[in-house]
């Protein structure tokens, strides 16, 4: 039983993790109307960054929140040097645009730091196992993305549902044209959306960095899972993506879990060790196929048009 | 006039190939060079280069060409490179190959065309076994010996059980194997991951810790072995449950994964500092050639693949078309390897050696890799009777 519980924690996390790379996501996506693939770029230029001002402040927590900045800044900068010439082109253009950045991201990367990749060590305090019930013990740095994706998820939700900010970007949701004609600045609000985008990557980049190396081309596998993430709970839609990413943190976790042993009652030893991932990672694609199939709009849409 | 032009033309598509077929020696490599891995081709690169600068970039007299080829460690991608250096660029010889599955995807093309393709690295139990092939050789290992050696060592020691975690492709299949049919004790459970894909192993961790096992084996090469020791690191069992790894902490990976690795021991048929003269030289100068930059098994491997290339391009004095005699020449392993002398297998698997080797501090203070001991000698790998040839 202890087992589970340890289980669910790591699928709460994982989750809880591709829900900060979701969350810009169908932002950029939802409000913006825009494809960004290079999505998975700012995750790992998040990581590049809080590797590098980690080293060289050597302090954990100051290194990253500048590494946020740095990520914010340049989320910002992206968006005014090249994105907004792009947003009357259609989705293909955005999608060979971004994918060009994809490329342009990963050699800028190789030529900067090299190609070796760079590790992102923990502070001694974060690396000891915590127990958080009789006999089960859980490592501390696993439990404050925990806390870090939860408490910003909450922020999120304020700034969203209470302010005036997330008025408007609810606003440019629903219906873009609408509140252009209304006097509202479009642009530095489609400016200020991609930075906070960006920085939801970075931290996201940033806290899985020291589970994972920092490396080139690391937020690409990622980042397919933030597509399926934002297709099933609704594009443009935060609290979908809050409630997809934990079903697929969980799903993921738990299939690979558990899936395995229920294998092993049916089929052979060997060959249920063999199929076990391959199906596991089906499983999350089945549940998008399932939600596309029944809610095409997604679990939770943002907002009818 | 017509002929004229025509005699023209002919003369200068000839001018223009002035290393035509026969003059220079050509070699292809395929690694990956891109991606997360690209340090593993990186150093198999170097490698080969500086066997070459030793060679005086010339074998039996003629100047060696050698094209470089990214496989992106997608074996689709690996057999569309060989494909394209065997039949436009006309190798001589293949070389490289990381990865079990994309040298498996690509071993045909190299076999029917009858071109030596030289393993320097992945060593599937197909190739030792039923796919085995004169035009083929390695100057790595077959995947399951050195988890056998692991295996082997961790009996010796008296470990009474383990839990088993790898990669969902050939040579995690392979090394998980391997270490069963050489390990006495209980097999407390077994876990394959998705390959490349999956960095983050927290379900599996759970599950080790919760088996009861008194010991963890993983094989996890590259970026993976450092992102496993991270997380093995973390979960807070290093003090528990201690690691046995194959392949997984290398030079490459060791600078990233750092203190985590301190006392995790490995086995390998080759480490930095095995004192043959022929080692002590390719160590040496690669450190001088590229500072900064150590070493490792995969460059190892690379580096004895261009001599034995040589020995056999030697042999038939340059005459590449001399198929037979180069087969016959380096099937006795006629060359300085750096790991020691070592000989062929009929199956053209070496039966080599396989020493532990461990994490230490070394004299600059830098984390290093260590030979401790032998665990077996002149070891064969366990497929050769599959092998039809004599």
């Amino acid at each position: 039983m202890l087992v589970v519980v340890e289980q669910m924690l790591n699928g709460l996390q994982f989750g809880l993790l591709l829900f900060l790379l979701a969350a810009g996501l169908t932002l950029v996506f939802g409000i913006m109307d825009f494809v960004n693939l290079a999505h998975g770029s700012l995750y790992m230029m998040g990581a590049y960054f809080a590797a590098t001002f980690v080293a060289w402040t050597g302090n954990f927590i100051l290194g990253c929140v500048m590494a946020l900045g740095a990520t914010l800044l340049l989320g910002i900068l992206l968006e005014f040097v090249a994105l907004r010439h792009l947003y009357n082109r259609d989705h293909l253009d955005h999608v060979l645009a971004t994918f060009g950045l994809i490329l342009f991201f990963n050699d800028a990367v190789r030529l900067i730091w090299g190609p070796a990749g760079l590790a992102l060590p923990l502070p001694s305090w974060l690396t000891v196992p915590v127990q958080i019930l009789p006999g089960v013990n859980y490592p501390a740095y696993r439990l404050s993305i925990i806390a870090v994706a939860l408490l910003v998820a909450a922020l999120l939700y304020v700034v969203v549902m209470r302010t005036r900010i997330g008025m408007l970007i609810r606003a440019g949701a629903s219906n873009r044209e609408m509140i252009g004609a209304l006097g509202i600045n479009i642009k530095l609000l489609f400016t200020l959306v991609f930075g906070l985008g960006a920085a939801l990557a970075g931290l996201a980049g940033l806290m899985q960095a020291p589970i994972l190396t920092v490396q080139i081309g690391m937020g690409e596998n990622i980042l397919i899972l933030a597509f399926v993430i934002i297709v099933i709970g609704g594009i443009g839609s935060i609290r979908g993506a809050f409630m997809a990413a934990i079903f697929v943190g969980m799903i993921d976790t738990l299939g690979r879990a558990f899936l395995p042993d229920l294998l092993r009652k049916v089929l052979s030893s060997t060959a249920a060790s063999t199929a076990a991932p391959a199906m596991s990672s089906m499983l999350i694609y089945l549940l998008m196929a399932i939600v596309l199939v029944v809610r095409p709009e997604g679990l939770f849409p943002a907002a009818k048009r | 006039m017509k002929k004229a032009f025509w005699l023209a033309g002919i003369a200068a598509l000839a001018l223009a190939q002035p290393a035509s077929a026969g003059d220079t020696i050509k070699i292809g490599f395929v690694s990956t060079f891109s991606g997360p891995t690209a340090a593993i081709g990186n150093d198999m690169r170097n490698s080969f280069e500086l066997a070459l600068d030793h060679l005086g970039r010339k074998m039996g007299g003629k100047p060696v060409e050698v094209i470089y080829e990214d496989d992106g460690q997608k074996p689709d991608v690996g057999k569309q490179k060989t494909e394209k250096l065997i039949q436009s660029d006309n190798v001589d010889f293949i070389v490289g190959y990381i990865w079990s599955n994309v040298l498996l995807a690509s071993l045909k093309t190299a076999v029917d065309s009858k071109t030596f393709l030289i393993s320097a690295n992945a060593g599937p139990s197909q190739l030792a076994g039923e796919l085995c092939s004169p035009y083929v050789f390695s100057t790595s290992w077959q995947n399951d010996q050195t988890p056998q050696a692991m295996g082997t060592y961790m009996t010796q020691k008296g470990v009474k059980s383990v839990f088993l975690i790898g990669p969902n492709y050939a040579a995690g299949k392979d090394m998980l194997a391997g270490v069963k049919s050489t390990f006495k004790g209980e097999v407390k459970g077994e876990e394959y991951t998705v390959w490349p894909s999956q960095l983050d192993f927290s379900a599996e961790l759970t599950k080790a810790k919760n088996s009861g096992a008194e010991s963890i084996f993983v094989f996890y090469p590259g970026a993976a072995g450092v992102q496993f020791l991270n997380q093995y690191a973390q979960a807070g069992i290093k003090a528990q449950i201690p690691l046995y790894t194959a392949f997984t902490i290398d030079e490459l990976s060791l600078p990233l994964q750092k203190d985590n690795a301190l006392g995790v021991p490995g086995a390998q048929q080759w480490v930095n500092d095995l004192p043959n003269e022929e080692n002590k030289k390719y160590v040496a100068d690669y450190r001088k050639k590229y500072t900064g930059l150590r070493p490792s098994f995969y460059g190892a491997q690379s580096y004895d693949a261009a001599n034995l290339i040589n020995s056999a391009v030697v042999a038939v004095k340059g005459d590449t078309s001399k198929k037979d005699e180069m087969k016959a020449e380096m099937e006795k392993a006629n060359f300085k390897s750096v790991r020691g002398a070592f000989k062929y297998g009929k199956n053209h698997i070496p039966i080599q050696n396989f020493y532990l080797q461990d994490v230490v501090k070394d004299a600059e203070g830098q984390l290093a890799l260590k030979t401790v001991a032998t665990i077996v000698k002149d070891d064969q790998d366990r497929f050769h009777d599959k092998c039809p040839m004599k």
